[in-house]
């Protein structure tokens, strides 16, 4: 948003000091060192806030799956040992591979190939105040399915799980992750994506409550054609920790991959941490990438870092580029619109929807659109905006 | 019937810490029915004394005081003067990503007129507005401003003016940047909204061509902050010859040779 003054942030290197080729991945949770906060991948996180999800914290409730499915799609509840799971992808970090060796059984959620089906709900409630749960769900897209996934996070206490997309050779895939957690929750979740031969994934994740939430999407291309687009739009609020880290491992051809994530950030302590990584390896020719983000600070004492990562081994690639940009809220905006005649309050409120807009946008569901702009509208009138 | 009257205006702006005045006790006092042409060199304060009128938070208003029909402007908020009747045409109107331009003539039109207009008739009002600009209705779902050239912004403070209907209105430099027919239909537009109703004009501009399209009432030379010296519209023809010199001891040019 070129309106938007870029003031200093945090932003790394564009190329990361270690290879995201190297990074460590294991289903084993054993396999991970207890992080102590000066990792790479833990540096911006919490870890006292965990509630010892990644320091061997056993399972001490569970986390409610309800998933409300339209003809044609099945769900199934299956035990940890069924050979299907886990195919979408490796655990990447410790609290990944503990709720992969934690969790007691599983969702799998399929979508009909070569059909249209209607939106299907996946609700998952917290195992309450105090307790720790882990999980695991997946949702498969069968060739050529068309179809979209919501999932609805809510409720209280610590949940880890990993989350796979397998979008088989041409499907179409939407997904809609609502994080909209009560203020004690504690959420890390990994996303694995993978995606077939001309298939197509619309990744939306939304962060609203909680008290950590993280949530690390992974794409992975099993095939030439596959489509990702990646967004986030995430309204922190004071003493909230939010932080996304979409990694984009470009390994075929002629993929294509789009990330935009957009967040608000308001009150005392209220942090968002995003680290986009996109790494295009040597057999990624004619990879076209490109990955955003932008966050508006509504009031002191909130801060967010921010920090793309575009590493390229192959010269032979469309496009690839990479923005971030972190900036308070713009006066000239404001007073343009008070100018007028709009009272200050609501030239606010256009202005913070202005500046989600192209996101919510893109949300087809109705009553999902509806949801977040109320939920924005709610944020912007807790602080008085 | 409105008068904007303003008295020995004295503004800062807040400048690498140090205040620095730039406008040093402007007088001047627009009823309705009349316009005013204020010319001055570039950097001579013509923006700061629109912004200081408008309620711009950068301008400090040091001394002085500006009344509407007897209302102190200076403790109204920016949205408070608007919808007292001011209207500020701006020299370069901002951009609002993902605010869509009928959401926001909608909404400040609403603000402004205290009601929400009857939607039918709003969408022709509209409609019947931006054909008078020549403006592609496909702007209406366009973002506030932006990526609209030059000129297309300076159109769409016209439409806007036109939508709320000011008693005072301001337009800062609306002339610059508009090619030679978009100079006529932005003209056309401001003389439309005065024939409308009892309504002031404060214009705003560094060169004489868009007085050969509206006729000013009074011309004034504005040159280091200040009104210099007032006249009728042979005032613009003397500047149009002669130039900003006798008052800049610089040589500019009131016209685009
Ligand atoms: N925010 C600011 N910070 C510092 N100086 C400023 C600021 N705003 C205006 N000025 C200075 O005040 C003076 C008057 O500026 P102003 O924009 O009002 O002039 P103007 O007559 O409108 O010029 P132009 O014909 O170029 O539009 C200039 O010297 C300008 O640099
Ligand atoms: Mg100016």
């Amino acid at each position: 948003m070129a309106a938007l003054s870029t003031q200093p942030h945090s932003h790394g290197a564009v190329v990361p000091v270690a290879s995201r080729a190297e990074h460590f991945t294991s289903y084993d949770v054993d396999a991970f060192e207890v992080p102590g906060g000066r990792e790479e991948i833990w540096r911006f996180t919490p870890l006292k806030r965990l509630a010892g999800l990644h320091s061997g914290a056993a399972a001490t409730g569970s986390a409610a799956v309800e998933v409300n499915a339209p003809e044609g799609v099945t769900v199934e509840t299956v035990g940890r040992d069924d050979d299907r799971l886990g195919k979408a992808g490796v655990p990447g970090d410790r609290v990944a591979a503990q709720a992969y060796s934690s969790f007691s059984d599983a969702t799998i959620v399929t979508l009909p190939g070569d059909a249209k089906s209607e939106p299907a709900t996946v609700t998952v409630t917290g195992p309450g105040a105090g307790a720790v749960a882990y999980g695991h769900i997946q949702v498969k897209a069968s060739q050529f399915a068309e179809g979209t996934v919501i999932l609805d996070f809510r409720g209280s206490g610590a949940y880890a799980e990993n989350v796979e997309f397998l979008v088989a050779d041409g499907a179409h895939l939407t997904v809609i992750a609502i994080h909209d957690w009560a203020d004690d929750a504690v959420h890390v979740s990994q996303h694995h994506m993978k995606l077939g031969r001309d298939a197509t994934l619309r990744h939306t994740v939304v962060t609203l409550g909680g008290d950590v939430v993280r949530v690390t999407p992974v794409v992975q291309y099993a095939g030439r054609g596959g489509d990702a687009e990646l967004f986030g739009l995430y309204f922190a609020d004071a003493g909230q920790h939010q932080e996304h880290r979409p990694f984009i491992d470009h390994a075929q051809p002629n993929c294509r991959s789009n990330v935009v994530y957009k967040g608000a950030l308001q009150g005392d302590g209220a942090h968002a941490v995003w680290i986009g990584d996109v790494l295009i390896r040597v057999a990624a020719e004619g990879t076209e990438t490109f990955e955003l983000n932008r966050n508006l600070i509504l009031t002191d004492g909130a801060r967010a870092d921010s920090v793309p990562n575009l590493e390229i081994e192959t010269g032979e690639i469309e496009g690839a580029g990479h923005a971030s940009a972190t900036g308070r809220f713009d006066d000239e905006q404001l007073f343009y619109l008070q100018a007028r005649g709009i009272p200050e309050e609501q030239a606010r409120r256009l202005v913070v929807r202005g500046f989600f807009q192209e996101l919510i946008a893109k949300i087809a569901v109705p009553e999902v659109r509806e949801r977040l702009e109320a939920a924005i509208e709610a944020e912007l009138e807790a602080v008085g905006a | 019937m409105a008068t904007l009257e303003i008295k020995d205006l004295h503004v800062s702006v807040v400048s690498e810490d140090a205040p620095k005045e730039i406008l040093k006790g402007v007088d001047l006092t627009i009823k309705a029915g009349e316009t005013h042409a204020i010319m001055g060199p570039n950097g001579s304060g013509k923006s700061t004394l629109s912004y200081a009128i408008a309620g711009h938070p950068k301008y400090t208003i040091t001394s002085g005081t500006v009344t509407l029909d007897g209302e102190d402007v200076l403790e109204m908020s920016v949205d408070e003067r608007a919808r007292a009747g001011l209207f500020l045409a701006m020299q370069y109107p901002v951009e609002v990503p993902g605010v869509s331009m009928s959401n926001f003539l909608r909404t400040a039109a609403t603000a402004v007129r205290g009601e929400a207009p009857n939607l039918r008739h709003w969408v022709k009002e509209v409609k019947g507005a931006m054909a008078d600009l020549d403006i592609d209705p496909a702007f209406a779902e366009r973002s506030v401003n932006e990526g609209f050239s030059g000129g297309e912004k300076k159109r769409h403070e016209i439409l806007q003016l036109g939508l709320l209907q000011p008693k005072i209105a301001i337009l800062d430099e609306t002339d610059s940047g508009l090619d030679v027919d978009a100079l006529r239909v932005v003209s056309e537009g401001v003389n439309r909204y005065k024939a409308n109703g009892e309504v002031g004009v404060m214009l705003i501009t560094h060169y004489t061509r868009i007085l050969k399209y509206i006729q000013p009432d009074f011309v004034h030379v504005f040159a280091g902050g200040r009104i210099v010296e007032s006249g009728g519209r042979e005032l613009a023809d003397v500047l149009e010859s002669e130039g900003y010199v006798k008052y800049t001891g610089s040589k500019e040019a009131a016209t685009l040779s």
